[in-house]
């Protein structure tokens, strides 16, 4: 009735797969912004719309290659976070997010537009700009490859091994950064900012630098999932991706080098088998779970997350490796 | 002191710490009446116009059908296709005012978004095409295709596909110009009158959203799923049950004012207990958020499903204006409703205690007013403001239908208002929320329709830069 292994496979398929890269790297980018400074960004997939986007349309309609394409992306990212944080991040934590989820939104809604579908292929999406991602790769692209008894497609893995090095260099430059100096500040302006502005640091600097820092990651993960796919669909960049990257961060531990990523693998292994156990117990004639039509079983992964994330941040805001006195919990 | 019953303010042990300068029992009369003037009595206004126009939509001849823009029966195909074939879809275009439309594309685009077929209308309005597979498919109208004066209400439709049936898609074309001529100072007169209209409905929304922040400090992004909730409760009273949809959207009020009220109880007054942070609170807030959207997509599926009553109705002239009897209604309800409000601050007891509380919390506490009583009744208000706002914004201007991510959307442009008012003031909140709508409106003159949002979130961040605390707000409450 339930193939179990075929679930745990899938699983672990899903674990280390595209998905749990791309929410890796916006989660290292949240990390930065909500674990280590307080920033309360809920439009990180607004900066890896920009970072896809900006690399896609480089590349497709002004022909620059990839490598100045990304770059392209890369500073959209730094360009999206100065224009919303010069206005909100003199005032209180909430207002950030208030704008950083309508400028998604705003992004989204522009890039999915008619009036657009010249330029950024609006509903239709965007394609044709990542074939030289695939061409250093060592492996076949069509063929399946056996990895520890899970299958990957060859493109699939290519795209794999290159999001983890992503995801390891990241990791290295978030650890070096916050015990350098400057992440020590970055963390007593969360704890009292106005106590770091009487020490004489530029609270508003330092915040635009987090801000910035932590978009850029997000731009970076746009970039590497859309390398994966190969096209970009204007509506996979909704509100509700950017609360699944804080679930992800928030099930790893906020203001933790590897909490981001280890909340994500874990992350995804759940869905994915929550996924494909409601899918089998839904389907066919007899289904193990009548009440449920195998056509929700989409939503309710949407609605598990909710749940799960508002249990996490009255039960356990610390997440499984986080510690407690370090979460922001509290505006100023 | 004599013995009283317990009202929402005030119980007996702080009643003796309080100036007692207001009788109980002249309270008690005092909410009670506010509340008929703040939910019921606009209802019966707008009972009475709407009311109104179903005779003269009834004696029309010939009788309208529920659905304008279509033709019931659709032509059978030739033959009957294989899956290879892929499953034919069809339909008939047909304007408000029965003129079939030609030359209209129609786009349909398959689960990820790539388009998979797209065809144009021929001189009988009438689009066929095929799709490759069974499965859920989104059609959309080219709007740039659709000849000039004609108003698309609802140019996107998602359809489960399957064999063996004849999949018929239906769009939805504006309302029946009156014979207003379309002068430039008609048009803008139409346009201002619109984007009155939308403000006022985002205004009585966002009321809540602002008195919830006022009273509690938070900043409740799972407003925009009372007001779905809201208007699928009247959606499901007045299709499923067969309620007249003025009865089903008192009910629904009420029942709005309940959940509200149940959210309070059995979430945020534990938190609160809990001394859990504002930005813990908020992301709880989100969560919720998510969960309860998805699970009225589950309950109400992904379309835009129309209610009732009212779908179809003609501009009416008045002289220097034309507009529907819904869109009047809209208007003189929200108005009745926001004037409603503002007595009830003003005036009434319960009202000055939700100014206090706003102001200055352990203050308010400290003089007797029972605090958590208040944010009850203010979430029971939030919650009943949140239903009716629901009604009337997929009434008014999503063309009489509900769907399940309209109080999303709206829940933007509420926070847009709300922010351009001054977060936390009420009066701050409706004015802010009126430019908003206003603004949404005329910038639909210029840009396309379908970014036309876009104006009221941009002066979102325009207004944080120039004047963050709002156009009525303090700078003390911004941080």
């Amino acid at each position: 009735m339930i193939d179990i292994s075929t679930l745990l496979a899938n699983g672990v398929a899903a674990a280390v797969g595209p998905s749990t890269i791309f929410f890796a790297l916006l989660a290292i980018g949240l990390n930065i912004q909500f674990g280590y400074a307080g920033l309360l960004n809920f439009g990180q997939i607004g900066f890896a719309l920009v970072g896809a986007y900006g690399m896609g349309i480089a590349v497709v309609h002004f022909g620059l290659p990839l490598w100045s394409g990304v770059l392209v992306g890369v500073l959209a990212g730094v360009v999206l976070a100065l224009l919303l944080g010069i206005p909100t991040l003199r005032l209180r934590a909430d207002y950030l997010a208030i704008v950083t989820i309508a400028a998604a939104e705003i992004l989204r809604l522009i890039t999915r537009s008619t009036s657009m579908t010249n330029f950024s292929g609006g509903t239709q999406g965007l394609t044709g700009y990542g074939q030289a991602f695939r061409q250093p790769s060592p492996f076949d692209n069509g063929r399946f490859y056996n990895v520890f008894g899970v299958r990957f497609l060859g493109q699939d893995l290519w795209s794999i091994c290159v999001g983890w090095a992503v995801v390891g260099l990241s990791l290295i430059l978030v650890f070096l950064l916050v015990r350098s100096p400057w992440g020590r500040v970055l963390k007593a302006i969360r704890e009292d900012e106005d106590a770091a502005r009487a020490l004489g640091k530029n609270v508003f600097v330092y915040k635009m630098q987090a801000l910035v820092l932590g978009g850029v990651f997000g731009a970076i993960g746009g970039i590497i999932f859309a390398l994966t796919t190969q096209s970009l669909t204007p509506d996979f960049y909704s509100p509700p991706q950017t609360f699944f990257a804080y679930a992800a961060l928030i099930i790893g531990g906020a203001a933790r080098v590897f909490g981001p990523v280890i909340g994500s693998m874990i992350f995804w292994f759940v869905l994915s088998i929550t996924d494909n156990f409601l899918r089998q117990a839904t389907a066919g004639s007899n289904p193990l779970i009548s009440f449920i039509d195998n056509q929700d079983v989409g939503a309710i992964r949407f609605i598990l997350v909710g749940v799960g994330l508002a249990l996490l941040m009255v039960f356990r805001p610390q997440g499984i490796f986080g510690n407690r006195s370090e979460v922001l919990l509290d505006a100023r | 002191m004599r013995p009283r019953p317990p009202g929402l303010v005030g119980n007996s042990k702080d009643a003796a710490a309080r100036s007692d300068d207001l009788a109980s029992g002249w309270f008690h009369l005092s909410v009670v009446r506010a509340l008929v003037v703040a939910l019921v009595g606009p209802l019966i206004v707008g009972a009475v116009l709407l009311g109104a126009a179903v005779p003269a939509l009834a004696s029309q001849p010939p009788p309208t059908p529920p659905t304008p823009s279509q033709s019931p029966l659709p032509q059978p195909p030739s033959e009957q296709p294989s899956p290879e074939q892929g499953l034919p879809v069809s339909g008939t275009l047909r304007n408000a005012d029965g003129r079939l439309l030609a030359g209209v594309q129609v786009q349909v685009f398959d689960s990820t978004g790539q388009q998979v077929a797209s065809t144009t209308s021929n001189t009988s309005g009438r689009w066929e095409l095929v799709v490759p597979r069974p499965g859920r498919y989104t059609f959309r109208i080219d709007p740039r295709s659709v000849p000039r004066g004609v108003n698309v209400l609802q140019g996107e439709v998602v359809r489960d596909v399957v064999p063996g049936t004849l999949p018929l898609v239906v769009f939805r074309f504006g309302e029946q110009r009156g014979g207003l001529q379309t002068t430039a100072s008609a048009e803008a007169v139409r346009v201002l009158v619109d984007g009155i209209r939308f403000g006022l409905v985002i205004g009585i929304t966002g009321i809540g959203l602002s008195l919830i922040f006022g009273t509690t400090g938070l900043t409740n992004f799972a407003h925009g799923e009372l007001v779905t909730i809201g208007a699928v409760v009247a959606w499901t009273l007045n299709v499923t049950a067969g309620l007249q949809l003025i009865w089903a959207t008192v009910l629904a009020v009420i029942v709005g004012a309940a959940l509200g009220a149940v959210t309070d109880l059995a979430i945020w007054r534990p938190m609160r207990r809990r001394r859990a942070g504002l930005i813990a609170q908020l992301v709880i807030s989100i969560g919720l958020a998510l969960a309860l959207r998805y699970l009225v997509l589950i309950y109400f599926g992904g379309r835009s499903e129309s209610f009732a009553d009212y779908t179809n109705q003609v501009e009416r002239n008045y002289g220097f204006i034309s507009i529907t009897d819904k869109d009047l209604a809209t208007i003189v309800i929200s108005l009745a409703v926001l004037i409603g409000i503002a007595l009830l601050l003003q005036r009434t007891r319960i009202g000055k205690a939700m100014r206090a509380v706003a102001d200055n919390r352990d203050l308010a506490a400290s003089s007797g007013i029972n605090v958590e009583r208040v944010v009850l009744f203010v979430w029971a208000l939030a919650g009943a403001l949140a239903t009716l706002g629901g009604v009337l914004f997929g009434l008014s201007e999503l063309g009489g239908t509900v769907q399940y991510e309209m109080g999303f959307s709206l829940l933007l442009l509420m926070f847009a208002g709300v922010i351009l008012g001054g977060l936390g003031t009420a009066y701050g909140a409706l004015v802010g929320c009126l430019v908003v709508g206003v603004l949404v409106q005329v910038s639909a003159q210029f840009i396309p329709v379908d970014l036309k949002y876009l104006g009221g979130l941009a002066v979102l961040i325009v207004i944080l830069v120039i004047r963050p605390q709002g156009l009525l707000g303090s700078r003390a409450r911004i941080g």
